[in-house]
C-alpha cells in the first residue's frame, strides 16, 4: 500500500521570502523525485504563499517529504493528498489559426462541445481557454491538433482545493497546538 | 535606550554581545574586512581566535558549543572563506550543533555578476543548514542576528548561516537591540500529548523486558537527571548511541554500554530480545540499527523526540512521544510502577562476559606485541579519572576511544557522528578547551585525520589551548583498511601511509611531545602528558593491522555482530 506509486498533490504554505521555492523543490530533488506540476502564488493570507505541487510517488516517501518540508523554519504547513481527496483544475490556452477556424466548421464544434471559451479573435489567430482536469485540457489539445489548427499551446500546473467539508487548510496556520503537536498526518 | 548611529559591522558585534557571545573563531578577507575592523575596537569584549583554516573555525565553534551548551560563532570572508565552512556546517547539521556562521558577501549592487569571491552562499547552504539568510542592509543586522541565535539554539539545535553583504557592513544604522523569541512559522518545542505519555507509561509498566536506547537528545535537552530518575524507577536497562555516550554515566548500574556498528554485544543483541524499546532523543541512525527489516521487530517501540521528522522516519513507532525529553521524561516517570527486571538485566551480563573474553580483554590487556589503540584509550581515561572531555577524530581511533573511554560527567564526548568528518577532532578539541576551560580535553586521532587539520597546531600554540593530543599512528587509513581486510580480500588500495615525525612537527610549534613505541613506556608517557601543563602531543605507534571489534557488518542485523 505505502509503496504503490500514485499521483499526489502537495500543498505548502510558506512565508513569502526569497529562496523559499528553492528550499521546497530541494527536498524533492535530493531524492530525485520528479515534480509533475508546480503552482506558486500568494494565498488568502497576507505575506503567506501557497504552493500546489503534483508528482508521482509513493505514500511512504510523500509522508516523509511533507514532514521535512513542514520542519523548515519559514514553512508553515505542508499537506499531501490523493486525487480523490481534492478538486483540482488546470488552465490551458490554445492559440489557433483564424483562417483554419473559418474554413473548418469542425473546430468551432470542438470548442463548443468542450465548454472552452474564446477570449481573443483577430484575423491571424484566435485564443481559446479551457479550465478542467488534466485529461480534459490535454484531450482538447489533441482534438485541435487533429484539425491542424494549433499555433501555440500552454497549460498551467494544477491548483487544488480539499474536498473534505471540515478542512480549511489556512485556518490554523499560526496556531501552534493545532497540527504541530500531532505527530502524524 | 538611546539609539546610536553605527556601522552595520559594529551593529553585528553589538548584536553578538546581546546574545552573550564571548568567543569568536574566524579568518579575515576582503569582503568581511569592515567587520574585522570593528572587532579591533572590541578586543576586550570577545575572545578573538584567528584559526589557520576556515574549516577549523567551524569545527572549533562546534567543539565550543558542545562543551559549553552555548552557541558557537565564526566569522569568515566570502568565496573561498565561505566554501571552506561547508564541511563544518554539514557536520553541525547532522549532529544538531548550535552554531552561527557569519560570512562576508560582495556588495548587493554586484550580486549575481560573478564579482571577485562571490558565491551564492545562501543557495549553497540552504540544504545543509537550519536557516540561511542574506543581510543586505545595516537595518537588518540586529533582527537577523537575534533570529539566527534563536533558531540555532532552540528546539533541535543546528547551524545557521548569515551572508553579510559588504554594503550592509559599512553603511550606518541607528542601532537598537532586538530580541527575537518567536518565529510564527517555527515551533521548536512541541507540546507533549498526555494521551501518548499515558500509553507509553502503561506499555512500560506491562513490559517484561524493557530497554532504553538513549541519544544526544538527552545531552542537548540537559535531561541527564530526568533520564536517571526514569530508568531507576522503572528498573530499565539502557544503552547509549555514540553521540549520547555521556548522557548516562558509564558506571551507572543500568548502563549497558554502547549501541551501533562497533558498540557492545549486550545492547545490540538485546535490541532484538526486548519487548518494549524506548528510544530517547536518538534518531535510529543506520549505524545503530543495522538491517532495518530485522531491527527490533519483536518489540513495541516508544520514541521520545523533539523533532517530528524523526518519528517513523526509518523505524515504525508504536507510541510517539513528541516533545523536549526534559519535559516528557518526568511525565512518564510519574506514571511508572517501580520495577527491577533483574533477570532481564542479567542477560546483558551474560553477553558482556562473551565480549569481555573474546574482545575486551585482548584489547585492553595484551601481553606482548605492539601497543593497541584500545589500551591507550583506557589508560588515558583512567589517568584523567574518567573526568576528561573526549574529543575524537574519525576512524578506528574514534571507535576505540568511544568504546574504552569512560564517561562520568555530561557533555564529555565530542565526535563527528553523522558526517564522520576526518579532521574534525583537532579544531573541535581546541574549541572545547575554550568552551569548558575548567575541564581536561583529550583528543584522539589517527595519523590520517590528524593530518587533515594539523595546521591548527598554530592556533593551539598561539591561544595556548591545553589540548592533550594523542595521535595513534598505525601508518594506515585504518578503518578503511579494516573494511578492505574483511570485505575486499585484504586488497589495501590507497590505505598504507608514510608519515612524518609528528613530535618534530609539535616541536616546531613549541608544543611538548613524546614518542612511544614500547608498551613499557606507555604509562609514564601518559602520566607526563597529563601532568605537563598546557598542550601536549603523545605520538603512539600502534599495531598496524588491528581491527575494531565487535562489528556489525554492513547489511547485518543488530544481533549478528562478529567478534573476531
Ligand atoms: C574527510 C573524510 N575523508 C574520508 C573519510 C573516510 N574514512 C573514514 S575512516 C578513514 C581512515 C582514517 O584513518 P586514520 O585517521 O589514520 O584513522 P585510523 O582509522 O587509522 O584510526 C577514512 C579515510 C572520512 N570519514 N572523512
Ligand atoms: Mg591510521
Amino acid at each position: 500500500m505505502l509503496m504503490e506509486k500514485k499521483l499526489y498533490t502537495v500543498i505548502v504554505y510558506s512565508e513569502n521570502i526569497a529562496g523559499m521555492l528553492n528550499q521546497v523543490t530541494a527536498e524533492f530533488t535530493r531524492r530525485q523525485m520528479n515534480i509533475e506540476t508546480l503552482n506558486v502564488s500568494s494565498s488568502n493570507i497576507e505575506g503567506v504563499h501557497r504552493y500546489t505541487i503534483s508528482l508521482w510517488t509513493t505514500e511512504w516517501l510523500i509522508q516523509r517529504v511533507t514532514k521535512r518540508l513542514e520542519k523548515k523554519v519559514d514553512i508553515l504547513r505542508a499537506y499531501y493528498f490523493t486525487d480523490n481527496e481534492i478538486f483540482m483544475q488546470e488552465v490551458a490556452l490554445y492559440k489557433l489559426s483564424t483562417p483554419r477556424l473559418l474554413e473548418n466548421k469542425q473546430i468551432s464544434k470542438i470548442i463548443r462541445h468542450n465548454n472552452a471559451r474564446v477570449i481573443e479573435i483577430n484575423s491571424a489567430y484566435t485564443v481559446v481557454e479551457k479550465t478542467g482536469k488534466t485529461d480534459a485540457v490535454l484531450s482538447l489539445y489533441k482534438e485541435f491538433a487533429a484539425e491542424q489548427c494549433v499555433l501555440q499551446f500552454v497549460k498551467s500546473g494544477r491548483v487544488a482545493i480539499v474536498r473534505d467539508a471540515s478542512v480549511n487548510l489556512s485556518e490554523n496556520l499560526f496556531d501552534e497546538d493545532s497540527i504541530r503537536s500531532k505527530v502524524r498526518g | 535606550m538611546k539609539k546610536e548611529l553605527i556601522t552595520g559591522g559594529e551593529a553585528l558585534l553589538r548584536s553578538l554581545k546581546n546574545e552573550q557571545v564571548d568567543t569568536i573563531y574566524g579568518y579575515p578577507g576582503g569582503s568581511i574586512i569592515p567587520v574585522f575592523d570593528a572587532l579591533y575596537d572590541y578586543r576586550e569584549d570577545f575572545h578573538q581566535v584567528l584559526v589557520r583554516h576556515e574549516q577549523a573555525a567551524v569545527h572549533a565553534a562546534q567543539g565550543y558549543a558542545r562543551s559549553s551548551g552555548k552557541v558557537g560563532v565564526c566569522i569568515v570572508t566570502s568565496g573561498p572563506g565561505a566554501t571552506n565552512t561547508l564541511t563544518g556546517i554539514s557536520d553541525a547539521m547532522l549532529d544538531s550543533t548550535p552554531i552561527v556562521v557569519i560570512a562576508g558577501q560582495v556588495s548587493s549592487a554586484v550580486l549575481g555578476t560573478d564579482a571577485f569571491q562571490e558565491i551564492d552562499l545562501v543557495g549553497v547552504t540552504q540544504p545543509i543548514s537550519k536557516w540561511s539568510y542574506q543581510i543586505r542592509s545595516a537595518e537588518d543586522v540586529a533582527w537577523a542576528v537575534s533570529r539566527a541565535f534563536y533558531i540555532a539554539s532552540t528546539g533541535r539545535p543546528g547551524p545557521v548561516v548569515l551572508d553579510f553583504t559588504k554594503n550592509a557592513q559599512v553603511s550606518q544604522v541607528l542601532y537598537e537591540p532586538i530580541k527575537v523569541d518567536s518565529v510564527r512559522s517555527y515551533v521548536p518545542y512541541p507540546k507533549p500529548d498526555l494521551q501518548c505519555i499515558k500509553e507509553a507509561a502503561d506499555l512500560i509498566n506491562r513490559a517484561k523486558r524493557p530497554f532504553a536506547v538513549v541519544g544526544q537528545g538527552v545531552e542537548l535537552g540537559e535531561a541527564h537527571k530526568e533520564l536517571i530518575a526514569f530508568l531507576e524507577k522503572g528498573g530499565i536497562p539502557a544503552a547509549r548511541t555514540l553521540m549520547g555516550l555521556s548522557s548516562l554515566p558509564s558506571d551507572h548500574p543500568l548502563c549497558m554500554g554502547m549501541l551501533g556498528m562497533h558498540g557492545n554485544l549486550g545492547p545490540n543483541v538485546n535490541t532484538n530480545e526486548c519487548d518494549v524499546l524506548i528510544a530517547i532523543g536518538m534518531r535510529f541512525s543506520d549505524r545503530v540499527t543495522g538491517k532495518l527489516e530485522t531491527y527490533a521487530k519483536q518489540a513495541k517501540i516508544i520514541h521520545l523526540d523533539i523533532d517530528k521528522v524523526e518519528i517513523d522516519k526509518s523505524v515504525p513507532v508504536d507510541i510517539p512521544v513528541l516533545g523536549d525529553c526534559k519535559e516528557t521524561l518526568p511525565l512518564i516517570t510519574e506514571l511508572l510502577n517501580e520495577n527491577s527486571h533483574k533477570e532481564w538485566i542479567a542477560t546483558f551480563g551474560d553477553l558482556d562476559k562473551i565480549e569481555n573474553e573474546k574482545v575486551i580483554e585482548k584489547a585492553l590487556n595484551p601481553t606482548d606485541g605492539p601497543i593497541l589503540m584500545g589500551e591507550v584509550c583506557r589508560k588515558v581515561s583512567e589517568a584523567t579519572n574518567h573526568n576528561a572531555i573526549l574529543v575524537t577524530d574519525v576512524g578506528q581511533n574514534q571507535m576505540f576511544a568511544a568504546r574504552y573511554f569512560k564517561y562520568k560527567e555530561p557533555h564529555s564526548i565530542i565526535t563527528s557522528g553523522g558526517l564522520g568528518t576526518m579532521g574534525f577532532g583537532l579544531p573541535a578539541a581546541m574549541g572545547a578547551t575554550m568552551g569548558a576551560p575548567h575541564r581536561t580535553v583529550c583528543y584522539f586521532a589517527g595519523d590520517g585525520g590528524f593530518q587533515m587539520n594539523m595546521q591548527e597546531l598554530g592556533t593551539i600554540m598561539e591561544q595556548r589551548c591545553p589540548v592533550k593530543m594523542i595521535v595513534m599512528d598505525n601508518s594506515y587509513l585504518g578503518m578503511v583498511r579494516q573494511w578492505q581486510q574483511l570485505f575486499y580480500e585484504n586488497r589495501c588500495s590507497w590505505t598504507p601511509m608514510c608519515n612524518p615525525d609528528f613530535c618534530k612537527i609539535a616541536e616546531a610549534y613549541g608544543i611538548p611531545s613524546r614518542f612511544v613505541k614500547d608498551r613499557s613506556e606507555l604509562d609514564a608517557a601518559i602520566k607526563e602528558m597529563v601532568e605537563t601543563p598546557g598542550a601536549f602531543l603523545l605520538n603512539v605507534v600502534v599495531r598496524a593491522e588491528d581491527n575494531v571489534m565487535p562489528m556489525m557488518p554492513l547489511g547485518a542485523s543488530v544481533c549478528e555482530m562478529i567478534l573476531e
